[in-house]
């Protein structure tokens, strides 16, 4: 076996001497395209590739050229952690890394901080690590999961007529019975005891391919409202089965990972007027006609199905991407055009974004997602969201402004979570007035 | 010629019961031992090894060779078969967490040790059905044992310091002021942590606690009737082989991931140490290691492999397409070696072992 | 009353959903002493290439029947090239063995199909029916019920497959003892690449059900976590024990999540049938109708 071990070790150097040319901008993808999970990995990846892709076609940055290598984890904790190993060095070292799993985003935390390479855990993650004082290499961009609940709590409270009309009501939270699932318990219980609405909380344990006891118990209850908060092969079977028990898709509202194409498809017509949250409002965009002509019809595309562009796990990977290719152009503004960025140089791009109306719109990108600034204190950079609503063929906006919740509220409990992580780790939090 | 243990006396008892009797394989021990404390160290000073074989590959097969250890010994020696690895090494993780965060200067050898017997506990209270229920009936009971303790760690918050994420954050690892930081010193504690325990274990599968498992295992019957009492055997069966994979799971916390939830050590986790056990060999120390690294190593070996025929030979698959069918070769190459060798890679070991005792004459 | 009423149909109904699953354990294991852990992967297989043939154009009567044929060889071939080697082996290796079939039938699925999810449509729909919801305000789904239907054809079919017919009688004599069985013809072979056959047709049925149920997805391989539980209750041998087991485990799942859950904070169906199925194993262990282990020096 040792035999083995050297020659792979041999291989993983062959490819990173393979090639280290001069103006190459580093991407490991730690993608995910087959097992339970492989659908959204497959249009996720497929996006940030696309759009990378696009961004080679149309010069590169200041003519540095993005270059990148897929590794599979199959959304598995080892096989991130191999993956992320294997490829934080080759061509010149990784820019920064996105697992897009919970579990591997974990296994990397501390690896991310000891190597100087920033990690992006788009909408998942740690909901504490907005806080950049005590995560400086971890950026929960957009919107965490904290952010989201308090954003579904404001969008429920609207549809009410106001959040305190909320009293008197009976939300559910129907919830993957897992850390993901428990996280807004705070956020919810805080809500619920502030305006007065009751919160019954029902757990479906992994990996939820079987929910009738839940929702006979949603059926007994006859709630206002029910959170899905699910994940996989759950989402599908909640819809199913709320119509089986007649209960009805419109009162349903879910979590981002609940509202995809993959989610819905598998549910038929029971997800039919289904609403959950987004981060990118759907549509069609002059970024995504772009990158069907630059990319698609050169015949660079990474989605095998064409009808997927645009989907919305396709179009969180082009949003994801947007955002580490314009940390990079930031961080070339610093620290000079045309230049090969470290990933601290990049880290600080990261921490320093500001990706306004303006900026979207030259991307072709405005509206599809909300404008990101993020600062040393504040990794998040936005804690918008929208809902968006299935018609049985595509998703559609229903809100038409972006969402945003009680964000005070929620960067208190950010700052606390993230002050007790640092005593636990003994971390002495960053002094954010020094940084440049 | 190589391997000839004609000539070797043993004069006294001492000598009869040593771990290693025969010299060759002291010399292979005290060589392997030299590879991995002295050698691996001076090629990755000299540059040969870099910071990835050990964070991702050494450590990593390092951990799961121990689990497999204590799998083996419950499945191979005792013949209880188990699918509950995983929250047995769940057990040993949160609880060594536990007992450094809420005791002031801990050490963490103590966490560990303390985590391993916390995870025996529960070893011996899920073992408790063994006493009655036999094969596949129990390896699907022991499903009860992985899905109630990873729901335990997930709902009660306890366990997991009321962390808003539900996950534990490892404490770091420091002795005697040094901090084991750096991915080669991590490498040198879980290797000195696995070596003292494989060695141990070599050493208990002698004993009379070693030879009663072998017992019950070949017909528990028939041990029953000569004396072996079935239930104490059974339990210390349990109760070491959980020892074993707790400390491994708190290795796996503190020495790998650093952060973990409940979550991580899954139903797959479980079904990963079992394949270990059966590719390298049921009721073998050495088979333990084998197993881990085919597991290990092999998929990465895949991964890498697919990559680099598809950039020399200069097609692109559709990544969906190369993931896929490293999958199909994986399962491919399971069944091939399985029908090879139905007995593992440790098999294969001893049947070289007899090569070498005739090489060069075949008769 | 209603209300236990409800929790207590709905959950037998979905242990006839399980049962379905199991069977096909069942049958292999009775025939050749296999667990086959392969068999989730085998429904999802099943699933997919129906689903996957149906959303190419195909109507759903003849993407079922080339399913068939596909499940026929695959089961064939897993016998031929799999099993006939490791005749004789350690049942823990044969199991080993199953484990990397189910790598490769799941690679291979995906390989054909891709990772996309899909949904199949068998024209049953999937809502309460209507006069039980008006007059006892009791919600049973129509497609649960088919679903029953399906499952209970499929046990008779089998059960009389094995008592009535002359390959049946053959398959039974095969499970009982293999060396009596070949020494007095019965072509051992012959016999197992039928009852893989078998299987593969429980799991295609087993994954239309299912498939439709909660749409094609990888997530169907997990149909095998909610199976073991029925399999170690009903006894690994015995097909009746299959039916009953499933409707056991069904019913005291969603009785104990939806009267014990609250207490403890919920989500307990994960864990609460593996430990219902070890408690009656302290009483019985071979399960309820698994056939009784007899124990010799």
């Amino acid at each position: 076996m040792k035999f083995v071990q050297k020659a792979m070790v041999a291989a993983a150097f062959a490819t990173a001497a393979l090639s280290v040319s001069a103006q190459e901008q580093f991407f490991p993808v730690l993608s995910y395209r087959v097992g339970p999970y492989a659908a959204g990995g497959s249009g996720f990846f497929g996006g940030v590739i696309d759009y990378l892709s696009l961004i080679n076609a149309q010069g590169g940055i200041n003519g540095v050229k993005m270059v990148w290598e897929e590794c599979e984890t199959e959304y598995n904790a080892t096989r991130g952690v191999e993956c992320y190993e294997r490829l934080k060095k080759v061509r010149g070292g990784a820019t920064m890394v996105e697992p897009l799993s919970t579990g591997i985003a974990y296994g990397l935390l501390d690896r991310v901080a000891q190597d100087k390479i920033p990690m992006t855990t788009l909408g998942y993650g740690r909901s504490d690590a907005a806080d950049g004082r005590v995560f400086p290499f971890v950026f929960p961009l957009i919107t965490s999961y904290w952010n989201q609940a308090a954003g579904m709590m404001k969008y429920l409270g609207d549809k009410e007529g106001g959040l305190d009309k909320l009293k008197g009501k009976k939300i559910v939270h129907l919830y993957h019975d897992s850390a993901y699932g428990k996280e807004p318990f705070a956020v919810f219980e805080a809500y619920a005891k502030q305006y007065g609405f009751e919160l019954v909380k029902l757990a479906v344990p992994h990996p939820g391919n079987e929910q009738q006891s839940q929702w006979l118990q949603i059926r007994q209850a006859k709630p206002d409202y029910v959170i899905l908060w699910g994940w996989g092969v759950m989402n599908a079977t909640a819809l199913k089965t709320a119509q089986r028990n007649g209960y009805p898709s419109e009162k349903i509202l879910g979590v981002w990972w609940a509202g995809s194409e993959e989610d819905v498809i598998p549910a038929g017509s029971a997800a039919k007027g289904y609403t959950t949250m987004t981060f990118n409002t759907p549509g069609n965009y002059p970024l995504l006609d772009e990158i069907k002509k630059k990319v698609y019809a050169a015949g660079k595309g990474n989605l095998e199905d064409k009808s997927r562009i645009g989907s919305t796990y396709h179009m969180r990977g082009v949003t994801a991407a947007i955002l580490w290719v314009e940390a990079v152009r930031k961080a070339q503004e610093k620290h000079g055009k045309g230049k090969v960025m470290t990933s601290e140089q990049v880290r600080w791009g990261f921490e320093n974004l500001n990706v306004d109306e303006a900026r979207l719109k030259a991307l072709g990108a405005l509206g599809m997602m909300p404008p990101v600034k993020t600062t040393c204190l504040d990794h998040e950079g936005s804690g918008a969201v929208k809902v968006q609503r299935w018609d049985g063929k595509a998703w559609k906006a229903v809100t038409p402004n972006w969402v945003v919740g009680d964000k005070a509220m929620i960067r208190k409990m950010q700052e606390e979570s993230a002050a007790k992580y640092a005593a636990e780790k003994k971390i002495t939090p960053r002094d954010c007035s020094k940084e440049g | 010629m190589l391997y000839r243990e004609a000539g070797q006396f043993k004069a006294t008892y001492a000598e009869d019961s040593q771990i290693f009797p025969i010299r060759q394989d002291k010399i292979g021990i005290v060589l392997i031992l030299a590879v991995a404390f002295v050698g691996i160290p001076l090629m990755s000073v000299a540059g040969f090894l870099s910071d990835y074989s050990f964070t991702a590959i050494l450590t990593p097969f390092l951990i799961f060779s121990l689990a497999a250890l204590g799998l083996n010994i419950l499945t191979g020696y005792a013949g209880q078969l188990s699918l509950g690895t995983a929250a047995f090494m769940a057990v040993g993780a949160f609880a060594s967490y536990n007992f450094m965060l809420r005791i002031e200067g801990m050490p963490i050898l103590v966490a560990f040790i303390l985590g391993g017997l916390c995870a025996a506990a529960v070893g011996i209270v899920f073992g408790l059905p063994s006493l009655r229920i036999r094969g596949f009936y129990l390896a699907a009971a022991t499903l009860a044992t992985q899905f109630f303790i990873v729901w335990c760690l997930t709902k009660v918050g306890w366990f997991t310091n009321y962390s808003s994420s539900g996950v534990i954050t490892a404490q770091k690892i420091e002795m005697l002021g040094y901090t084991f930081d750096t991915a080669f010193s991590k490498y040198l504690f879980v290797l000195s942590v696995v070596c003292a325990m494989a060695l141990l274990a070599k050493n208990m599968v002698r004993t009379n606690i070693g030879r009663s498992w072998m017992a019950i295992r070949d017909m528990d019957m028939a041990a029953e009737v000569i004396g072996f009492r079935p239930m104490r055997t059974k339990l210390m069966a349990f109760a070491v082989s959980s020892f074993y994979c707790g400390v491994a799971g708190a290795l796996f916390a503190y020495a790998y991931l650093g952060t973990v939830e409940p979550e991580g050590f899954n139903l797959d986790l479980s079904f990963r140490i079992l394949f270990m056990v059966i590719i390298g060999g049921v009721g073998s120390i050495l088979g333990s290691f084998f197993g881990s690294a085919f597991i290990v190593l092999l998929p990465i070996f895949l991964n890498v492999l697919i990559h680099f025929l598809e950039s020399s030979a200069g097609i692109n698959l559709p990544s969906g397409i190369s993931s896929s069918i490293e999958l199909m070769v994986f399962g491919a190459l399971i069944i091939f070696f399985l029908i090879v060798e139905p007995h593992g890679l440790a098999r294969l070991w001893q049947i070289g072992k007899e090569k070498l005792r005739l090489w060069p004459f075949p008769h | 009353m209603q209300f236990f009423l409800e929790v207590l149909l709905g959950g037998l109904l979905s242990g006839v959903m399980y049962a379905l699953v199991a069977l096909g354990y069942v049958l292999i294991y009775k025939a050749s002493g296999v667990f086959n852990f392969a068999q989730g992967a085998m429904v999802f297989f099943a699933a997919l290439t129906t689903a996957g043939l149906v959303d190419a154009g195909l109507s759903l009567w003849l993407a079922a029947p080339l399913t068939m044929v596909a499940m026929v060889a695959l089961g064939l071939l897993t016998e031929k090239i799999v099993l006939r080697p490791l005749v004789a082996q350690h049942e823990i290796t044969l199991f080993m063995a199953t484990i990397g079939l189910t790598f490769f039938v799941e690679g291979l699925a995906q390989a054909i199909w891709g990772a996309n999810v899909r949904s199949l449509d068998l024209g049953i729909e999937d809502v309460p029916l209507e006069w039980l919801l008006e007059n006892a305000n009791i919600a049973i789904s129509q497609f649960d019920l088919v679903a029953s239907g399906i499952a209970a054809a499929l046990v008779t079919m089998l059960a009389i497959f094995f008592s009535k017919t002359k390959i049946g009688r053959a398959l039974r004599a095969v499970a009982d003892d293999h060396q009596a069985a070949l020494s007095i013809g019965i072509p051992l072979q012959h016999i197992w690449g039928i009852v893989w056959g078998v299987a593969g047709f429980v799991a295609l049925v087993a994954g239309l059900l299912w498939g439709s149920r909660n749409g094609v997805q990888f997530a169907l391989t997990f149909v095998a976590l909610k199976a073991l539980p029925v399999l170690i209750l009903g006894g690994f041998t015995s097909v009746p024990g299959a039916i009953v087991g499933g409707l056991i485990i069904g019913a005291s799942e969603k009785l104990a999540e939806v009267y014990l859950g609250p207490l403890v904070g919920g989500g307990i169906e994960g864990w609460f049938p593996y430990v219902l199925a070890l408690l009656f194993l302290l009483v019985r262990p071979e399960g309820l109708f698994g056939e009784k282990i007899i124990r010799r020096i």
